[in-house]
């Protein structure tokens, strides 16, 4: 019989925070500037400069590891981790190997077979590094410091999952839990949130763990599943041949689904870690984890529970609309403005679902306010639009934000109220279609609905369909 | 001399500090490093088991910034450091993992 295997994964989660400011100095963080824009001496590496810490790095750490039920080391360092990369400006990265801020935590996930709980072993801070770029036409790389200081924080879990679907649902939980606390935005595909998978299989049943390998470059919920298949594959098969599996780390290659060696053990680098001398010890008090725990806001299960309660939103639809902060933000902005939740609701779970749908969206990528869905949703009410005016106008609002009232407006949109108008329509929509008439009145029902499309189509479909409908079948 | 240095450590620092040193220097730098390493073993002979371990020298702790942008763009003074200059980047030699 065919040896069974088990895969043990472990993951370090990379997040980068919301901060205004980079992590020791007072650069800004924002993404996409010019290259070197946001640089100082200190995010540079320049000699004789001096790191201070930025307090909101620390709120959202202990945040984030409260949230994700670790102890909090209420005395913690930072420590140097040196090697030497272009992209690292001072030739060590500001990290945390002794006394990490957060640690013995965990996170409860669904899983087919029930509730799992994967443990994360710490979380700690640290900066980002620079970004290079290889130059095509010259024998050089360019670099750019902007992201350089950019905090981050390292969750380590471990190694307490065994597939995929694990995998991904601890990612997403991570993620909301994030998210929700205002830390991160955690968008995988702009880096803001990077895992690197550990990986090594064994035979079930087996006590010890097999060799690991460390893969890296994984910027998408399904490059992670596919580069856990594939890795997973690797390292069975080597086995069934009777080689072993190097410890060494890996690039995923999404396009090949197959990932590279990068390094291995052999030129493993010694970090030579020591405790950093020009920041000094940080001492987190029990009144600062109270204050912070008390600031916490509204987390998803929470919300979700209240959604249900308050608005007396269905199980299924809560749980779509907490998915996402974003999602639960446009329901809660939206029906604060428009006080009607189950119709904010409803357009969020039909018409923006399908739209996300079409165009492989995510709800972070919604760029509608909730401003112009309110004012939709009240000129429905208002009867000013009919519903598949709506709709369309809908697909504007989803694409391009506009003003409701404005494009209804200009593009002579609104619903035809009028009765004289419309009874002189239907009268020649009825004069029209003889035939229709006589098979209403022999008892074919469907006959009406022709007679209305017919009318609809006369009005540009700015009727009134209620009305159309009325004044049919009293004509009739 | 209690601590000797190998020829491989020697190597091997060298390697990790980026260093290239005449056979000369080789030898004064190991000799340098055990006494250094001796001078720690005299420290060792201390009994501190009832020590905290010290991770600052200075009794400070808690110094903080807060999250305010006062820094600029000044990327014409950062780039004067730079070994060279392309599109507003430092210009390194060619590196790829």
């Amino acid at each position: 019989m065919a040896k069974q295997y088990e895969t043990v994964i472990g993951l370090e989660v990379h997040v980068e925070l919301a901060t205004k400011t980079k992590i020791f100095c007072s650069c800004s963080t924002e993404f996409g500037g010019a290259p070197n824009t946001h640089t100082c001496p200190v995010c540079t590496g320049m000699p004789g400069s001096l790191p201070v810490l930025n307090k909101q790095v620390v709120e959202y750490a202990i945040a984030v590891g409260l949230a994700t039920n670790c102890s909090i080391t209420q005395y913690c360092k930072f420590d140097r981790k040196n090697y030497f990369y272009p992209d690292n400006p001072q030739n060590y990265q500001i990290s945390q190997l002794y006394l990490p801020i957060c640690r013995n935590g965990g996170v409860e996930i669904d899983t087919p077979a029930g509730k799992k709980t994967i443990g994360i072993h710490e979380i700690h801070m640290e900066e980002d590094a620079g970004k290079l770029i290889h130059d095509e036409w010259e024998d050089c790389s360019l670099v750019d410091f902007n992201r350089s200081g950019v905090p981050l924080i390292e969750i380590v879990s471990e190694p307490d999952m065994r597939s995929a679907e694990e995998v991904i649902a601890y990612l997403d939980k991570l993620r909301l839990i994030i998210q929700y606390l205002g830390a991160s935005d955690c968008k995988l595909n702009e880096g803001s949130m990077r895992a690197d998978v550990n990986l090594s299989v064994r035979e079930v049943g087996a006590k010890e763990f097999g060799t690991r390998t460390e893969m890296k470059n994984l910027n998408s919920f399904k490059a992670i599943a596919r580069a856990i298949e594939g890795e997973r594959a690797r390292q069975i098969e080597l086995l069934e041949e009777g080689k072993e599996v190097v410890q060494e780390t890996r690039r995923w290659d999404d396009n090949k689904e197959y990932s590279y060696a990068m390094r291995s053990k052999e030129d493993a680098q010694d970090y030579r870690y020591f405790p950093d001398p020009d920041l000094v010890p940080i001492m987190i008090s029990d009144e600062w984890i109270e204050r912070i725990k008390a600031a916490q806001p509204e987390l998803r299960t929470e919300k979700l529970e209240r959604y249900k309660k308050e608005f007396d939103i269905p199980d299924y639809d809560a749980e779509i609309l907490t998915s996402s902060k974003k999602m639960a933000d446009l329901f809660e902005a939206t029906t604060e403005l428009c006080k009607k939740p189950k119709k904010v609701s409803n357009w969020l779970m039909v018409e923006t679902l399908r739209l996300m749908k079409e165009n492989d969206m995510e709800a972070d990528d919604l760029s509608f306010s909730p401003e112009n869905l309110a004012k939709l949703i009240e000129l429905v009410d208002a009867g000013t639009i009919n519903s598949s005016v709506a709709k369309e106008v809908f697909e504007v609002i989803f694409k391009e934000d506009i003003d409701p009232n404005k494009y209804v407006e200009e593009k002579g949109l609104k619903a035809v109220n009028d009765e004289g108008a419309l009874r002189a329509t239907i009268e020649e929509v009825i004069a029209n279609n003889p035939q229709s008439v006589e098979d209403y009145h022999n008892g074919k029902e469907k006959a009406i609905g022709f007679l209305v499309g017919q009318t609809m189509k006369a009005m540009q479909g700015k009727a009134n369909p209620g009305m159309v409908n009325k004044i049919l079948k009293e004509l009739l | 001399m209690a601590n000797i240095i190998s020829d491989e450590t020697m190597e091997y620092v060298g390697i990790l500090a980026k260093l290239e040193l005449s056979e000369e220097e080789k030898e004064q730098a190991k000799s340098d490093m055990g006494k250094m390493l001796d001078y720690i073993d005299k420290l060792n002979e201390l009994d501190t088991s009832n020590v905290e371990p010290m991770s600052h020298v200075f009794p400070v702790n808690n110094v903080f910034r807060e999250d305010v942008v006062t820094n600029g763009d000044d990327r014409e003074n950062i780039l004067k450091n730079a070994p060279g200059v392309k599109e507003g980047a430092f210009k390194v030699p060619k590196t790829v993992e």
